[in-house]
């Protein structure tokens, strides 16, 4: 998400980079790409020109003519303009103070995820914050739009609302509510129909049912792809309905994200979730730093972090971790690495959020690297026998042909991998000697071939 | 309401903030770079992109730079211009009689629409009196298959149908052979909405399409992405990948009901080639529009037809 965007302001700091003094023609050639690379990334109009002009206001005061390096300067003071407009440092949090049952309503335009969202925030309460939910979905506009969040419901094991034929959203709302509160319930979750925010009636509807059910949050669900009709619709939303918080939905797509930007601005209202896949725990809180960080490719690690300590159990990686102290390293570690990649999303997104990564995952992309090739990786581990996994150097030629039919791929492939696993082998040598300080030290870079 | 009414009244919501844009920054005044530079601002708020937008500026430049001017005369030259682009792309909604059925294949990202939009397009030739059947291909999405029967129902057009989480392109086959046993002028193949990143789900919409051909070398005969008229710039690289994917025949786009203008689908057209069939323009079945330049040119800029 967002890589593209990074990679624009990546090549106008290059250009800043390189000078030792910047002049108010380099701020203004900077800020030019800015508002190109912003409007391509599809930040609307009006957000970037009150960015543009933020950013310009600081660029030109003393700060920068005093800095040491005008070029880091300006990468900070675009960063934080970026950070204050995404909402801030503070992660928001969803407001669940009010008396049970607590109403959370979501609204949005069609299409825009508001049902597979609203599965996947009952179950980030279920799960997370130990909450009794009960979703309804009032979209009796759409077919079978109830009997898709009964399905979802069913696969969550959170309990939904019985769908009664016939009724209008108000009705249902109320009834809801009546169960909600007599069986006690935390939380209901009120799925709506999707609706335009230029249709008068269906917008006069959902603030109705708003005010009927008092909702303590009220959340706009938008398509992280959309263009710059995302500040028109959050406008809209927050004045004929009033919204408390925005749920950016697919920002797992290579959409450039500027509705985040956009939408943040023209509602005022923070962004609580990102949606990032089709799987229902794929729901992740938006970090306003992060996502700046991603934008000016300064990486991702904190969520780096965060996914490898919920997807990799602690004792692997003590494991791990010996065994890469002790410099050894076998083609089953490689197997077990592989795997733990894998479940915290692949290796593409992963480099998606290391430093500086950006521009190798393109050139990944390009070389036809992927998430695909891993999976062939582990088929030709797989089709080795134990010994072969511990003792690589057994490999002869008809091993080699073996594993290549094994697994259904060519004895040059074998090689590569095996090549592969010496590569990293090396580095783990590298790393023993480096030790835990050196590591930290050098950083990945002293890992790197020379 | 005819058909031209409704389309301008889907489209003038569009085109409002446009227009308006316009008539504030031009009276009748001399074009210079500031007023350049405002439309400029104003296309790219359609959504056309900065390529496209500077492209059609620069034009605007060459022809009336110095030159007094009022709004309608940049409006007419707007439109002029954008409708030229679009003209060689616009292709009728026909079936082609020479397959009994025509395979049509919808896809596209997730939540563009392409379920409404089969029902849409069932709707419209069923009203040429065309034998047609569906089939409920996205077998991914909870209760997706339900959507389909309901219009199904509706519209008094049989789905072919296997439970939630069957193989699509199985069932794709077993479309394409009953289909042909019955006859039909036009089988409509629904799929699972997918991000034109993923490409595990990429691989299974090809999948789908080698399965296809197995039952009927020549089909697919259409392959239709559906295409949400709010998406901004990352239209461009939907288009792209789905096309390698699965070699687009054409466009829809819907939502243009909405304020979200479009305006990406000028650059489209100019850059992939690509036919565009209709325009989806509300959530009810007749509620689709074959696509036409100039009108939609004129709606954008925000001209009378």
């Amino acid at each position: 998400m967002f890589n593209s965007l990074s990679e624009k302001l990546n090549g106008v700091f290059d250009k800043l980079r390189k000078r030792g003094t910047l002049s108010d023609k380099d701020v203004d050639a900077a800020l030019r790409e800015i508002r190109v690379a912003l409007l391509e990334a599809d930040v609307a109009l009006p957000v970037v020109r009150e960015f543009s002009k933020n950013v310009k206001e600081k660029a030109l005061g003393e700060e920068v003519i005093r800095s040491v390096t005008p070029g880091q300067m300006v990468v900070k003071i675009v960063h934080d303009a970026l950070v204050e407009a995404l909402g801030g440092d503070k992660p928001a949090e969803l407001d669940l103070a009010a008396r049970a049952p607590v109403v959370i309503m979501l609204v949005g335009l069609q299409g825009a995820g508001k049902t597979t969202t609203c599965a996947k925030l009952a179950k980030f309460l279920k799960d997370k914050k130990n909450k009794q939910v009960m979703m309804a979905s009032l979209d009796v506009q759409r077919p079978a739009a109830r009997e898709q969040l009964r399905v979802l419901g069913e696969q969550i094991a959170v309990d939904t609302f019985p769908l009664d034929k016939g009724k209008t959203p108000e009705d249902i709302s109320k009834r809801a509510l009546k169960e909600a509160k007599l069986k006690g319930y935390d939380i209901l979750l009120l799925d709506t129909a999707g609706r335009l925010h230029i249709d008068d009636k269906l917008m006069g509807e959902v603030a109705q049912v708003k005010k009927e059910v008092n909702p303590q949050e009220t959340l706009l669900v938008a398509d992280a792809m959309t263009g710059q009709d995302a500040a028109q619709v959050a406008k809209v939303f927050q004045e004929s309905v009033g919204v408390t918080g925005l749920i950016l939905s697919r920002m797992d797509g290579d959409a450039r994200g500027g509705a985040a930007f956009s939408m943040r601005m023209v509602a005022g209202v923070p962004i609580k979730f990102i949606g990032v896949g089709e799987k229902m725990d794929q729901l992740e809180a938006f970090h306003a730093e992060r996502i700046a960080n991603r934008i000016l490719d300064m990486g991702d690690i904190v969520t780096l972090v965060e996914k490898a300590s919920q997807s990799i159990s602690e004792e692997e990686t003590e494991k791990i971790s010996k065994r890469m102290e002790e410099g050894k390293f076998d083609l089953s570690d490689m197997q077990s690495q592989i795997m733990q990649m894998n479940k915290m999303g692949g290796m593409k997104s992963l480099m998606g959020m290391m430093p500086g990564m950006g521009k190798i995952k393109n050139k990944l992309d390009q070389a036809g690297f992927d998430d695909k090739s891993i999976n062939h990786q582990v088929a030709m581990i797989q089709s080795m026998t134990q010994k072969e996994k511990r003792k690589p150097a057994l490999l002869n030629a008809s091993r080699k042909r073996r594993i290549a039919k094994g697994s259904g791929r060519s004895v040059q492939d074998v090689n590569k991998l095996l090549k592969q696993w010496k590569d990293m082998s090396t580095m783990m040598k590298k790393f023993k000697k480096l030790g835990k300080k050196g590591l930290l030290r050098q950083g990945i870079s002293g890992l790197m071939p020379r | 309401m005819s058909w031209l009414k409704r389309l301008k009244s889907g489209l003038s919501k569009s085109s409002k903030k446009l227009s308006d844009g316009l008539t504030s920054i031009l009276h009748l005044r001399k074009l210079d770079e500031e007023t350049l530079q405002n439309l400029e601002d104003l296309l790219i708020q359609s959504d056309l992109g900065t390529s496209v937008t500077s492209d059609v500026i620069e034009k605007l430049r060459v022809d009336k730079f110095d030159t007094q001017i009022n709004i309608d005369e940049i409006k007419y030259f707007l439109a002029k211009e954008l409708t030229n682009r679009l003209k060689p792309y616009v292709k009728p909604l026909e079936i082609n009689k020479n397959f009994r059925p025509e395979i049509i294949l919808i896809v596209g990202v997730n939540g563009s629409g392409k379920t409404t939009t089969i029902a849409k397009l069932g709707d419209f030739w069923s009203k040429e009196k065309k034998s047609i059947r569906f089939a409920a291909g996205d077998t991914f999405r909870a209760a997706a298959v339900e959507q389909l029967c309901i219009w199904g129902k509706r519209l008094d057009i049989p789905v072919i149908k296997r439970g939630s989480g069957a193989d699509a392109a199985a069932l794709a086959y077993d479309a394409v052979i009953e289909s042909q046993i019955e006859k039909d002028d036009v089988l409509l193949i629904d799929t699972a909405g997918r991000l034109h990143t993923n490409s595990n789900l990429m691989e299974e919409l090809k999948k789908i399409k080698r399965v296809i051909k197995k039952a009927e070398e020549t089909a697919p005969h259409k392959v239709i992405l559906v295409l949400d008229a709010t998406v901004g710039q990352n239209a461009y690289k939907q288009v792209e990948i789905f096309h390698k994917a699965v070699g687009l025949t054409g466009l829809i786009m819907t939502k243009l009901d909405g304020t979200a203008k479009g305006g990406v689908l000028v650059g489209l057209a100019d850059r992939f080639k690509l036919p565009i069939f209709a325009i989806g323009i509300g959530e009810k079945a007749n509620d689709l529009q074959q696509f036409e330049a100039s009108d939609f040119a004129n709606s954008l800029v925000g001209l009378e037809s």
